[in-house]
């Protein structure tokens, strides 16, 4: 009960009042028409991005940060994970991201209504865990646990700025987990998901009061309906053939596809690019994790950027690490991705992807003021966030684990 | 989308020196034997890894982290014979050596992971290659490691472009004694005993805390709880003490059986085995108490999958009353918590740098443990994977950790903080005096980086397994190594 209230305490403890900052003499990482810049002002006032240029004077009260050359980015994408859904994976009063109804395979029942955002707690100690490390927002994404359905429900983004309504506005999306590594939960076969996913469709499209088995109760016809008319639907897929089929499956039925995880997404590389399917990746992911994966490399997301397909980094089932997502990034540079690219694809990218580029993944005038300052290279694994704010204001940049590292630092010095 | 794999994973491992009694049927046999027991047989799986013929190497001009904890500005290595003959400045090439230009490079000694599942837990991940935890009993102190080990997974080949040359596969960590672990080294082969590291001491993989209580605990079964968990290791040890016993006392029995018929003068006197004159009869083999009896007696060393300081204290206590000796605790999530008491009683602490939370026992996991146990005197960090994604990188987990430490006020240099992934894996797999620096005479396992190895941009150019140049990333092998990958489309299969 101690440890409870001791971490009820930190995460209220996040902010400090929004007021205007000039960040000063950064090298300031736009994301964006600007590019890189040296040596310039990012002026923040109200949460928001003012003015981005060089010479820029602070306003009266503004605090002013001298970054001394030091790299200014967008806050960063932590990934599909379940950062505040989940405290302890293994634990099963603490892990909120999948509805598992265990319907025997006749009667299967989806819940595509099934709304992981509505279990988020802001005051998770995972929040300021990956805050701090410079990550500013994460897509909540529901799971296909055992007796849960491939169709996983739908998921949001939240900002990690740590308040209640956190959800960001149209970033409502359905999961869809496909492949073998999903074959217990459409009946033995993968070709039992395709034969799933229309009887689902033709229930949502001619809905029958026929006494039938029916996948679907009415709010999730009503849920899978938005999604059959431009609605944006992740694909957890990876196998080549699958992705095909995928695309395949969300131009017949209206739906606007993402696919996540992609393993071979390189070999049909040229077809995601000409249909605009963006690819979420697990950069480091390289080795036949499965028969769907035998294609697996590390240039994955080079291969596909020079394709001109859009991407953006993710980790699967990693919400405690999801700071680990830099280190993607990094590796998939050190594989040939350009620089400015896997830095896009912890940024914008993945705000284009989600509906949110308008207001986030830049630093830009008008841009929601998402941003950290880096103590050296923001993709170098010996680098960190120095500091991290959140809609314009600073973050005590403290954690759960920052408070055990100096308690007990103390008593070995 | 393999997380998950990690939670069952982790062991122990061990290589050679199995103190398993001689086979002795008859009572000829038993005769024949001058000493009687659990003397130490030959080795009924040996090493049969031989290094291939290497020309000699020199590697000019490189930033050298020996590994010793020296940094060497523009110096070079000298290979021959499989052995590192010389680091130092302006070294003469032999005739015929191959002449390696490492300006810019550097150099370390190859990287050694005392934890990996590769080949009991291989890619792709099908029930049919899911041989790292026997899972039917809680101690499994008879099974051994290498006898799951599948020299084909695709995962070693990936591990040696990361730089690692050598590697402890461990059981996992269902059990409370998951049974023996193998020190290999990272070379293509077709069996395992190709790449049995020669002589090195074999592992035993125990486990703390919540996998063996679940996976048991779930069945109804002991261990559901943490004291069973101490409780089945305490019966485990109290019964190969017993062992130990039965064949001490064979021992005398036989040693005094020998010697009434050495003595004998009367022709009279009953032969050797002849009735009414038998020889002792040895007890039975007991594999499991083989095991442990070879653990207590130093030939076996112990790792231990623990996570919480609580839980290493007991361990430690526990090794005290069964008189064995812990070589490291893995996963050590809290042994920031304990560094001094570790450093104190000669244990490593083998550690991820950041991974955290998946499980009540890892939610006290900070960034800063490496370092932390690093920092005392003598103690003794060490950068382990459980991963088969994690061992291609454990340089970049070094960076991770040292950056994080030095953050906090420390001062790790990365010639000291080389040692947690050369050094003191070395010393914890008893390897030490063959791998693991950069020292003449010892095995040529070393990697050319293209830059400093700390950096997530940082890749193995060259790789060397004994002075072999296992691996070269200007001209990669045109087919992967793995049987199983050959003729499927992978990696190095036209985009």
């Amino acid at each position: 009960m101690r440890a409870f209230v001791a971490i009820a305490l930190l995460a209220c403890a996040t902010v400090a009042n929004a007021q205007s900052v000039l960040i000063r003499g950064a090298t300031v990482h736009t994301v964006g028409d600007q590019g890189v810049l040296s040596n310039a002002d990012v002026l923040v006032r109200d949460g928001r991005v003012a003015a981005v240029g060089t010479g820029l004077s602070a306003p009266s009260g503004a605090t002013t940060v001298e970054a001394n050359g030091r790299a200014l980015t967008p806050g960063l994408f932590a990934g599909l994970s379940a950062i505040g859904i989940e405290e302890v994976s293994l634990e099963p009063t603490t892990a909120d991201a999948s509805v598992i109804l265990t319907a025997p395979a006749f009667e299967m029942q989806w819940r595509p209504e099934f709304d992981v955002t509505t279990a988020y707690n802001p005051r998770s100690v995972l929040v300021p865990v990956a805050r701090i490390e410079g990550l500013t927002w994460t897509m909540l994404t529901p799971g296909s646990g055992e007796g849960g359905a491939f169709l996983a429900g739908q998921g949001g983004a939240v900002s990690l700025d740590g308040r209640y309504d956190a959800v960001l506005g149209g970033t409502r999306t359905l999961f869809i987990n496909l492949g073998g590594n999903n074959n217990t939960l459409s009946a033995g076969s993968r070709s039992g998901q395709w034969m799933l996913l229309d009887q689902a469709i033709r229930e949502t499209r001619t809905p029958t009061t026929q006494d039938e088995h029916l996948l679907l109760h009415p709010l999730g016809r009503e849920a899978l309906a938005r999604y059959l008319n431009g609605g944006r639907v992740v694909f957890g897929v990876s196998r080549a053939a699958d992705i095909r089929r995928a695309i395949a499956f969300a131009k017949r039925n209206g739906m606007k596809p993402v696919i996540a995880g992609g393993a071979e997404a390189w070999v049909v590389a040229d077809e995601l690019a000409r249909e605009k399917v963006p690819v979420l990746l697990d950069a480091l992911e390289n080795l036949p994790y499965s028969f769907d994966e035998i294609g697996a490399r590390l240039d994955n997301a080079a291969l596909l950027n020079k394709a001109g397909v859009r991407i953006a980094f993710t980790q699967f089932g990693e919400s405690h690490n999801a700071r680990k997502i830099r280190q993607l990034a990094g590796n998939a540079v050190a594989h040939g991705l350009p620089k400015d690219a896997a830095l896009a694809a912890l940024t914008v990218q993945p705000a284009e992807i989600f509906g949110l580029a308008g207001e986030r993944g830049r630093i830009a005038r008008g841009q929601v003021a998402d941003l950290v300052l880096w103590s050296g290279d923001p993709l170098e694994v010996t680098s960190a966030a120095d500091q991290v704010w959140i809609g314009g204001r600073a973050l005590e940049m403290r954690s759960r684990q920052t408070e055990l590292r100096d308690r007990y630092l103390k008593r070995l010095q | 989308m393999h997380g998950i794999r990690y939670l069952l994973c982790c062991a122990l491992l061990t290589s050679a020196c199995t103190g398993a009694p001689a086979q002795q049927d008859t009572p000829q046999a038993k005769q024949a034997e001058a000493v009687a027991v659990p003397a130490a047989p030959a080795n009924p799986y040996p090493s049969t890894y031989q290094p291939a013929a290497a020309p000699a190497t020199l590697i000019r001009g490189a930033t050298v982290l020996t590994g010793t904890g020296a940094r060497l500005d523009n110096a070079d290595v000298l290979i021959s014979n499989n052995r590192i003959e010389a680091v130092g400045q302006n070294l003469n090439a032999p005739a015929g050596a191959r002449v390696i230009d490492a300006s810019g490079r550097w150099v370390t000694p190859g990287l050694i992971d005392v934890h990996s599942h590769l080949g009991v837990y291989a890619s792709p991940g099908v029930n049919a290659s899911s041989d790292g935890n026997e899972a039917t009993d809680p101690v499994t102190a008879n099974v051994w490691a290498e006898h799951g080990v599948w020299p084909q997974d695709p995962g070693f080949e990936t591990a040696l472009e990361g730089g690692i040359t050598s590697l402890q596969i461990l059981p996992g960590s269902a059990n409370l004694i998951g049974g023996r672990g193998v020190t290999l080294k990272n070379v293509p082969a077709t069996s395992y005993q190709a790449m049995k590291f020669p002589d090195a001491p074999q592992g035993l993989k125990m486990a703390c805390g919540e996998n063996p209580k679940r996976v048991y605990g779930g069945q109804a079964r002991a261990p559901s709880t943490r004291m069973g968990n101490v409780a089945g290791y305490r019966q485990a040890f109290a019964d190969a003490q017993d062992y130990r016993e039965q064949w001490r006392k064979y021992e005398r029995d036989f040693a005094e059986y020998q010697k009434k018929n050495a003595d004998k003068k009367d022709k009279n006197d009953k032969k050797d085995g002849e009735e009414g004159n038998e020889p002792p009869t040895p007890p039975k083999r007991d594999l499991k108490s083989e095991t442990l009896v070879a653990a207590m007696n130093g030939d076996i060393r112990v790792h231990i999958h623990c996570y919480r300081s609580d839980e290493m204290s007991i361990m430690l206590d526990l090794s005290k009353e069964f008189g064995f000796k812990i070589a490291a605790f893995h996963h050590a999530i809290e042994a920031y918590k304990i560094a001094d008491r570790l450093a104190a009683n000669g244990v490593c602490g083998a550690e991820w740098a950041d991974w955290w939370g998946s499980k009540m026992e890892m939610f006290d996991g900070i960034q800063e443990n490496l370092a932390l146990t690093d920092l005392p005197k003598n103690g003794c960090a060490i950068v382990h994977s459980d991963s088969d994604e994690g061992i291609q990188r454990l340089n970049q987990e070094a960076g991770k950790a040292m950056s994080r430490g030095n953050r906090a006020g420390l001062n790790i240099t990365p010639e000291h903080a080389i040692r947690w992934l050369t050094a003191n894996p070395a010393r914890a797999l008893g390897i030490d005096q063959q791998t693991g620096t950069l020292e003449p005479g010892k095995m040529a396992d070393v990697v050319i980086w293209n830059g400093t190895p700390f950096s997530v941009y940082a890749l193995a150019e060259q790789v060397f397994v004994d002075g072999v140049l296992e691996f070269d990333r200007e001209h990669p092998s045109p087919q992967p190594r793995s049987d199983f990958l050959l003729g499927q489309p992978g990696e190095g299969a036209q985009p």
